[in-house]
């Protein structure tokens, strides 16, 4: 209330002062610049301050377009009148002056008459500063928005109380709580008070937001210091430090000590050898003869000559670190000067980190779920192939492979991405099917009851395929471009987010799952290739044909991975090893499953993806090592469960 | 008489699927016997029990004067303890020569560097050449056991298990498949056989135990129905009820 | 009474023959000691081949006699050359390092060489430490022993693993080439300690050896992998000649029958699998020196499928059919891969052999598979009359190799 009457007075003393000084009428922002003229002639950041304020204390209309004006150098004193204009040039040294207060054209001026304002970058800042405020309360929410986003960006103490002055009249509930937001983050970078700031912490503490802990980090920055004598009462230490102990190593004491110039810096060997060798004195140094200088202790002997005679600097000992490390007293000592807001600040990191730990375990899960899918999509036609009929088919991963080409042409002639999915889908089906059956016509039928010749024979289709991928698509590796609607995130908070297209292969996981048991359990031919596995020769007899039903089989099992390559093909790189990157993690999955059993494979995948995460998670930098654990792991596993998780048991197994 | 081999209250199940279920049976050393059960009786997973191929999930089976346990030993100790066992089907080593069947069954240490720095002994040698006298294989030494006849490979299996010196011998269906000459022959055999061990034979066809003569135990769903000599046991109700079905 | 089994093997003695001739013929073409008509890098292709077929006899023994398809041994292979690699490596860089430090004002330290050698060897990782797996780097005998010991030890806790669990066939296979794969994965990793996918390299240079041109080190090697061959070739003879090899093709036809027998097919499997691994180590540690660069890409599974392709191909279940694959398909393929076959244009297309030789040799291993199971060997017989018995009908005994549905009948 103060601040408007004093304004309104201010007004009106310098409407008459003016008025006296002009014989024209003057707008009042007119008023308010001449008021201020000293300071704004002399465009000094020290004696600026009132003059800004004044302006936008006038709450004219006007305010905005002069501190525009002002902030974009085109607010020139006319001489004659003494006014402030802004002006444009219209030709020559000829300029339009426009009045601030009517908008208007006033007439034309001659540049020798003119002055131009030209406040210097810190002026600048502090009227856009003073500008922020316009923006918060623009009538145009967009333009609110982009005034929030500039304080996010480059956040100043300034702007803590025009912001928080916005919060009231803001009627956008988002907008709302964004400035609600900023405001308590400002309250906690810039506040002077301090009680305040830890309320705000308080408030912040369970949020997982990256811009908290972006604010409160700074908080609790602190930085260890030599102190010769007591440490002064004022700092706000965070904790003594004793060198040699809590991992606060002696060298590294010393080196602090070394850095801040109070204590001479250790020589290491290799400047030993370099002095040695700078003071060669007749093939000696320092009375040792130089061939005896590839010993440590003859190297000392000599320096130690050296430094005696004030040729080098004395060597740093032990005992000297010791006594130097004496002498002084070390801490940890924050940045921020308030123990209050410090100790807030660590609490409310622990809080979050805590949080941040139980999200991350919950993301990894995540991961590690649409990791098993991954596993399980590229194992189920191999849950078919060899786990039901017990083909072992080292060509499955370039059946992989195969899908995830034909997604790769599909796309090329289909341009539209979600119509070329719905094409590629069955048509990776088709062409691996096909690939399928021919390869049990042509080479596996023979191969029954031979398992390692079938293994073999079929690593040599493995190569052939991947060469002639290799011959026919380059070496390079081809696109697969996901559809734009999978493309994105889904963002539970902060921490946790999965990609649509991870969601979208964990559906097709269990899509393939529900059309594995169907096949399987309801169709004639899941009860005839049970039938066939179980006991060839019964079947037969009992009017199945058992080619049939294995050809059929067999290429179901490899359709399956041809779908499954076009999944794996969103996602990774489509190249002709694409396979074999898939193809041991497959067999695994399925032998450490259970083999013959779905929900083995089911369970095989899962363990398998997870096993990978964790590993991943103890060890973040190495995926490499992750697999080779989780292989080691997995050969291990299996000593305990030969058969796997899920197993038959009984003379059913076999043996 | 103390008993060589017995067995006391032994079941086992797969899934759910009692196969033996509290079968308790002994013998004693030196003696022939045969066991006869229809389909599904527990024949080969009795045979499995004793030989370590299966584990059962309740009772004992206590082997030899020193009565060890069998159940923690493993396939080829049970083997090496004197446990001889011939498969329903002829298994020989039809890659290799009758002979190197008959030395491998030899009875001599197991070990790899004893297989190793093995040399065919004087004794060995002799021995080898009185089985296949015993087998009827004197000619056929250096003949490959897969050109053997059926009946033939049947017999090198059983000149097999005798090599091995054992105590106990487990027979499963010696006769299946051959012909009545081929049959005596091997009747023979194991009455011969029966002198030195125990043989325990597993057999369906009635004529063939009958020429046997020996005392039968009658197996059915897994436990024994009832023992004694074939008229006895032919003539048991119960028995014929298990093979024409009730 | 006995025989040696050499003489009651006869195939033994024509393939030792055969080799000695081939050494001499190549020794007295070979430009270092001869004619000259033969390169030296030709002389060390035909000893690194040498080696490989070593290794093929390893493989021989454990999948063709054993029936235990191991997808791991290339891998031991590997960590042989691996072994020998520290050594020679080490001691080189060691020559290096002396010689430039000698000429610094100062004369080094031995701490200051051992640095100077870490640095120049670890450079590549951005390491300088010696990681603790070169602990004996600097002694050849004890790498020589490592040669041996590293690739059985492995083999003996794997195998002991694998095989106590009963697992068998395909399933064994596919572990042990999990296992391969685990390991080329770790040595790919640059904390490996073995640099990671640079390997170890410069190792056809032999320490204090710098004064011998490579032509005559090259007819060394090749007279090291000759004799190798044929010790080894000697040593597999005398295992599978013998009970020891009536034993393990037992185990390969009817695994439970030999176990009724009374033999720890276990400790027979563990035995051959451990003894085999040293071999191959062996092969590895004479090869690597030849070839000069050892990396983990040499220990990925596909190498030791290769293996069995060799084998295969060659005829397995016999010592001069993994000779003959290995020699044959290694010699061949390099022909073919080295540019030195005339392309073939068919007028729309030209068929480059660098491109298309790995499809011919995956589609001929199928038809070596579908059609002539007993490989190059299989002409052997045709020569030689060895008939196997002949089967027919679906198999009737619990596994392969026993008895056949028709014969039960007749």
């Amino acid at each position: 209330m103060r601040t408007h009457v004093l304004a309104a007075l201010m007004f009106l003393v310098s409407a008459v002062v003016t008025f006296a000084q002009t014989d024209s009428a003057v707008g009042p922002m007119q008023v308010v610049l001449q008021d201020h003229k000293e300071a704004i002639l002399e465009s000094s950041r020290r004696t600026i301050g009132p003059a800004i304020d004044a302006v936008v204390a006038s709450k004219l209309q006007q305010a905005r377009g002069v501190l525009n004006t002002w902030q974009g150098k085109d607010m020139w004193y006319h001489q004659p009148s003494g006014l402030f204009y802004q002006a444009q040039k219209v030709e020559g040294r000829t300029y339009r002056l426009i009045d601030f207060d009517t908008g208007e054209i006033v007439g034309e001026a001659d540049k020798s008459d003119l002055k131009q304002i030209k406040p210097n970058s810190g002026i600048r800042a502090m009227i856009a500063t003073a500008l922020v405020r316009f923006q918060l309360e623009d009538p145009d929410p967009s333009m609110r928005a982009k005034g929030l986003t500039g304080i996010e960006r480059a956040p100043n103490a300034s702007l803590l109380e025009p912001l928080v002055a916005s919060i009231e009249s803001e009627t956008d509930p988002d907008l709302r709580a964004r400035k609600t937001r900023l405001a308590i983050l400002l309250t906690i970078s810039f506040s002077d008070d301090d009680p305040a700031r830890v309320a705000a912490i308080e408030e912040v503490s369970g949020d997982l937001g990256v811009d908290i802990r972006g604010t409160l980090n700074p908080l609790v920055t602190k930085e260890t210091r030599a102190f010769q004598g007591d440490i002064p009462d004022e700092l706000n230490v965070a904790q003594t430090r004793v060198p040699g102990r809590d991992g606060f190593t002696r060298a590294a004491a010393y080196q602090l000590l070394v850095d801040a110039e109070q204590a001479p810096a250790l020589i290491t060997d290799d400047q030993v050898r370099l002095s040695l060798a700078e003071h060669i004195d007749g093939g000696q140094v320092g009375g040792v003869p130089i061939a005896r200088l590839g010993d440590t202790e003859a190297r000392s002997r000599a320096y130690a000559a050296l430094a005696a005679a004030g040729k080098v600097p004395p060597l740093v000992s032990e005992a000297d670190i010791d006594r130097t490390l004496q002498s002084f007293r070390f801490a940890d000592v924050y940045a921020e000067t308030s123990p209050a807001v410090t100790q807030a600040a660590e609490a409310a990191l622990v809080r979050i980190a805590t949080r941040v730990f139980f999200s991350q375990t919950a993301d990894l899960a995540l991961d590690a779920l649409s990791l098993a899918s991954i596993y399980f999509l590229a194992a189920i036609g191999l849950a078919i192939t060899f786990g039901v009929m017990g083909v072992i088919n080292m060509a499955h991963g370039e059946f992989i492979m195969m899908g995830a080409y034909t997604g790769y042409v599909v796309q090329q002639f289909i341009p539209n991405h979600t119509v070329s999915i719905l094409v590629a889908v069955p048509l990776a089906f088709v062409v691996t099917f096909a690939a399928g059956v021919a390869l049990e016509r042509l080479v596996i039928r023979w191969l029954y009851n031979r398992p390692l010749e079938t293994l073999l024979a079929t690593f040599g289709i493995s190569i052939a395929l991947q060469q002639l991928a290799k011959n026919i698509f380059g070496t390079q590796a081809r696109p697969l471009t996901a559809p734009g609607w999978l493309d994105g995130a889904l963002v539970l908070n902060p921490v946790i987010s999965i990609s649509y297209i991870r969601i979208a292969i964990f559906v097709l996981a269990l899509i393939f799952l529900g059309v594995f048991l169907y096949i399987m359990k309801r169709t004639r031919l899941g009860l005839e290739t049970r039938a066939v596995t179980q006991n060839p020769r019964m079947a037969g007899a009992m009017g199945i044909n058992p080619g049939r039903v294995n050809m059929l089989t067999f290429g179901l099992g490899s359709g399956i991975a041809g779908i499954a390559g076009v999944a794996i093909g969103l996602f990774a790189k489509v190249t002709s090893e694409l396979g074999s990157d898939y193809i041991v993690q497959s067999f695994m999955t399925v032998v450490v499953g259970g083999v013959g059993n779905i929900w083995g494979t089911l369970a095989g995948a899962t363990m398998i993806g997870f096993l990978q995460k964790g590993i991943e998670w103890m060890n973040p930098s190495n995926t490499l090592a992750a697999q080779t654990y989780m292989i080691i792991f997995i050969i291990v596993f299996i000593q305990f469960r030969p058969r796997g998780i899920i197993t038959l048991r009984g003379r059913a197994a076999g043996d | 008489m103390s008993a060589l081999l017995e067995v006391s209250g032994v079941s086992v199940s797969f899934d759910g699927f009692k196969a033996i279920n509290n079968l308790s049976f002994s013998i004693g050393s030196a003696e022939l016997r045969a066991i006869i059960g229809p389909n599904g009786a527990g024949k080969t997973t009795f045979m499995d029990i004793i030989t370590g191929k299966t584990r059962p999930d309740e009772g004992r089976v206590v082997w030899g004067d020193l009565s060890r346990s069998l159940l923690d030993m493993s396939e080829a100790k049970i083997a090496q303890a004197g446990i001889g066992r011939k498969f329903q089907k002829p298994t020989v080593f039809e890659d290799q020569t009758v002979e190197e069947n008959l030395v491998m069954a030899l009875k001599n240490k197991r070990g790899p560097f004893s297989a190793l720095f093995y040399k065919r002994s004087a004794d060995d040698m002799t021995r080898v050449g009185e089985l296949a006298e015993e087998i009827n294989l004197s000619d056929r030494l250096r003949f490959k056991a897969g050109e053997l006849s059926h009946g033939q490979k049947q017999w090198l299996e059983i000149g097999m298990l005798l090599a091995q010196d054992p105590q106990l011998l487990l027979v499963d269906e010696p006769a299946a498949g051959m012909t009545p000459s081929e049959r005596e022959h091997t009747t023979a055999l194991l009455v011969e056989a029966a002198k030195t061990c125990a043989v325990v034979v597993v057999e369906h066809d009635m004529e063939f135990v009958r020429r046997l003569n020996c005392r039968v135990t009658v197996l059915h769903e897994g436990a024994v129905l009832t023992e004694g000599s074939l008229d006895h046991v032919t003539s048991n109700q119960e028995v014929i009820d298990v093979y024409l079905g009730r | 009474m006995q025989k040696s089994f050499v003489m009651r093997n006869p195939s033994t003695l024509v393939f030792l023959a055969a080799l000695a001739m081939f050494t001499i013929l190549v020794t007295v073409l070979a430009e270092g000691s001869g004619a000259g008509v033969i390169s030296t890098s030709f002389v060390k292709t035909l000893g690194k081949t040498l080696c490989l077929a070593l290794a093929a006899v390893a493989m021989d023994l454990v999948w063709g006699y054993a029936g235990i398809l191991s997808l791991g041994h290339f891998a031991f292979f590997g960590l042989g050359g691996y072994m020998i690699g520290m050594w020679l490596m080490y001691e080189r860089t060691r020559g290096i390092v002396e010689a430039s430090l000698a000429e610094a004002q100062i004369p080094p330290t031995a701490q200051e060489v051992v640095d100077a050698i870490g640095n120049q060897i670890f450079g590549v990782v951005g390491s300088s430490e010696f990681p603790i797996v070169w602990s004996f780097s600097d002694s050849l005998a004890i790498q020589l022993a490592l040669v041996v010991l590293v690739p059985g030890a492995l083999a003996a806790v794997f195998g002991w693993l694998a095989f106590r669990s009963r697992v068998t066939g395909v399933y064994l296979s596919i572990l042990t080439q999990a296992m391969t794969l685990a390991l080329a994965l770790h040595l790919f990793q640059n904390d490996s300690g073995l640099r990671g996918n640079n390997g170890l390299s410069g190792l056809q240079n032999l320490p204090g050896m710098t004064h011998v041109p490579q032509a005559t080190i090259s007819i060394w090697f090749f007279w090291g992998s000759a004799l190798a061959l044929g010790l080894g070739y000697l040593f597999a003879s005398w295992i599978v000649f013998g009970k020891f090899g009536s034993v393990i093709r037992g185990i390969r036809d009817d695994e439970a029958r030999v176990r009724f027998l009374g033999y720890p097919v276990e400790t027979y499997k563990l035995f051959l699998f451990t003894v085999t691994a040293m071999i191959a180590g062996i092969a590895g540690a004479l090869y690597y020196p030849q070839a000069g660069i050892v990396n983990p890409a040499e220990v990925a599974p596909i190498a030791s499928i290769y293996l069995a392709v060799w084998v295969a191909i060659g005829g397995r279940g016999r010592l001069y059919g993994a000779v003959i694959g290995a020699i044959f398909v290694s010699l061949v393929s390099s022909w073919f891969t080295g540019g030195q076959v005339p392309d073939v244009n068919l007028g729309f297309y030209t068929i480059k052999w660098v491109d298309w030789w790995l499809i011919v040799l995956g589609l001929s291993f199928v038809a070596v598979t579908l059609f002539a199971p007993k490989g190059i060997g299989g002409l052997v017989d045709l020569w030689a009359d060895r008939k196997s018995p002949d089967r027919h009908g679906a198999d009737l005994g619990p596994s392969e190799g026993s008895l056949q549905e028709k014969e039960a009948v007749e």
